[in-house]
């Protein structure tokens, strides 16, 4: 259901100065995270937004000219800190897309497990989040309690809970052991109860509804021309998923749907990450049955990815990459080339555009980032509507202030 | 060195987005280069508009994807232009999708903006400016937007350091009397 929007106010010059302004932020107990907006307010009606982003800016594009391909993956991390591990695939596939390398089977199935517990996290905390928000604190109760059981995967499998540093070029840090299957089998065994306890609680309640149907209209065409991607496009009707639509890793193997609506308001947003979670546990469970076995990092003879700790202190050759590796002005060779690549994040499109000098620092390393792009469409959306509907829009397209100003 | 990536379905799709753009405009108007499963086609800023209105409208790619600039000051073995900005568009029926770039160069950097074309390029535009320098003509609000107003630099060119040239020190202090 479109939004019904007021008409355009025509102010004479005394109602004019009747607006008044409000700064929200950018420390505000409801962005969650560092933004400021600049309300023009007519009453309660918002007559004009302004976002002001940079107010965390700390050069992380600079940052991926001066660290090698391996060490960035830590910078990624906090790029968008409710789903790292997806930054970290997205990263190392454009890494790997440049060097020309097929990862190991297995490898490519570990990094669909963890891109997609990422994406669970992070729509569990936007959808958990809008919740809170608007009054239902239980339901983001819920949604956090279920990712701490992630936190916890990502703590066996890497030794980190927030911040894992995952993924290396060609590879992985360590190979999955038993425990982390334990604990993963251990998330999908909770969704279900979650899930369920979320939609009880907000499918059918009457405040939330109200709160969000109607609530930030954004037509299809809107959309794509401003660039949205992911939730937001297809909460909007643009049926768009780089899975399906420029597949990556090894997801043609897997059977999964891509959820759209076309109402296009907070509301279809909403339900479109709530049922991608779904489909994402999906592709979990698909992946978990079929896990390959066999290496998860490119043979020792390719001369890219460290040696893990056994090969590195039981060989010769082993001892000779890992220095090679990490000493300065050693590493890998890169082709003096450019390329764009992009995987489909919690929130969109994330792309990076590389431009490779033929040493292992990137010349240039620009990142496409879904925040970015969608709190340029909030002025347009938030026009005419209520004070108290800015949270419900912020939330519902789930802007991260780390990737939004990098 | 091991086997390149397998090409996947989408590699069809771009080379018909450069085909039908061929056939709109003549091969004339762009140089193509290949790496991997991009296709990038390298334009002049004075034929950029023409050559992006031409694939939003006739070759299908509606959604523009990526805006962004790069500085080439001293990469190796290259003779262009300094700067270059590159446009990633995408055919949502077709998943297809191409690499435009356009070069600029010192001391004026300046481009077309595709504001027009796209409203979404909007941010990516001003992001650009503020972080090389490169003025968009025709964009409607080209001001800084990550950096402050008062900040002089541009940031991610090649000749600004890592740490600064000490910007941020010299900004005046507001105290909370004054503000």
């Amino acid at each position: 259901m479109p939004a019904p929007l007021l008409d355009e106010p025509e102010l004479d010059s005394e109602a004019k100065q009747a607006t008044w302004t409000l700064n929200f932020g950018p420390q505000h107990p409801a962005t969650h995270t560092t933004l400021r907006l600049i309300l023009e307010l007519d009453g309660e009606r918002i007559v004009k937004a302004t976002p002001h982003i940079g107010y965390l800016h700390s050069g992380f594009e600079k940052l991926g000219e001066h660290l090698n391909y391996n060490q960035y993956v830590t910078i990624v991390d906090r790029k968008n800190y409710i789903s790292p591990p997806m930054n970290e695939v997205a990263w190392h596939h454009a890494v790997e897309k440049l060097m020309g390398l097929e990862l190991t089977p297995r490898c490519q199935y570990i990094r669909v497990i963890i891109g997609e517990l990422a994406r669970i996290s992070d729509h569990l905390l936007c959808t958990g989040a809008a919740a809170l928000d608007l009054g239902a604190f239980t339901a983001f109760l819920y949604a956090f309690n279920l990712r701490e059981q992630i936190y916890d995967v990502y703590e066996e499998m890497s030794g980190y809970r927030f911040h894992p540093g995952y993924t290396r070029v060609g590879g992985l840090l360590y190979d999955f052991n038993d425990r982390v299957l334990d604990k993963i089998r251990k998330v999908l065994h909770s969704f279900p109860q979650v899930f369920g306890d979320m939609s009880k609680l907000l499918f059918r309640n009457r405040i939330f509804l109200d709160r969000m149907r109607g609530v930030g209209y954004l037509s299809k065409a809107d959309a794509i021309a401003y660039s949205c991607a992911g939730p937001v496009a297809r909460g909007s009707g643009v049926h768009y998923d780089l899975r399906k639509d420029a597949p990556y890793l090894a997801y043609p193997d897997f059977d999964f749907e891509v959820p759209y609506c076309e109402e296009g308001d907070c509301w279809a947003r909403f339900m479109v990450r709530m049922e991608e979670m779904r489909q994402s546990v999906s592709i979990i469970q698909q992946a978990m049955a079929k896990l390959p076995t066999g290496p998860v990092n490119l043979p020792i003879a390719e001369k890219l990815n460290l040696p893990d700790k056994a090969t590195t202190y039981n060989s010769m050759e082993g001892l000779i990459q890992h220095f090679e590796l990490v000493m300065p002005n050693r590493g890998f060779e890169t082709p003096v080339e450019e390329i764009y690549a992009a995987v489909e994040g919690p929130n969109g499109e994330l792309g990076y555009y590389l431009v490779a000098d033929g040493t292992e620092f990137a010349w240039r390393v620009r990142t496409r980032p879904p925040s970015f792009i969608h709190f340029s469409v909030f002025p347009h959306i938030i026009k005419n509507h209520m004070l108290a509907d800015v949270v419900a829009v912020l939330g519902s397209l789930s802007i991260i202030a780390a990737e939004l100003d990098r | 060195m091991s086997t390149a990536a397998t090409p996947s379905a989408d590699v069809a799709a771009d080379a018909a987005i450069l085909s039908a753009l061929t056939a709109s405009l003549g091969d004339g108007a762009f140089t193509v280069a290949r790496f991997r499963d991009n296709i990038r086609i390298h334009v002049t800023p004075e034929r950029l508009i023409e050559v992006l209105t031409a694939l939003k409208t006739r070759c299908g790619c509606v959604y523009l994807a990526e805006l962004g600039g790069a500085d080439y000051l001293k990469y190796p073995g290259r003779s262009g232009t300094r700067f270059e900005v590159h446009y990633v568009l995408r055919n949502l029926d077709t998943s297809g999708k191409i690499v435009v770039k356009a070069g600029v160069d010192d001391p004026d950097p300046t481009l077309p903006s595709v504001y027009s074309l796209w409203p979404g390029a909007d941010w990516m535009e001003r992001e650009v400016f503020d972080m090389y320098g490169i003025r968009f003509e025709g964009h409607p609000d080209l001001r800084r937007i990550l950096m402050p107003d008062e900040f002089t630099a541009f940031p991610l060119r090649k000749d600004y350091p890592l740490r600064g040239r000490g910007e941020r020190h010299n900004f005046p202090k507001l105290t909370r009397e004054e503000s």
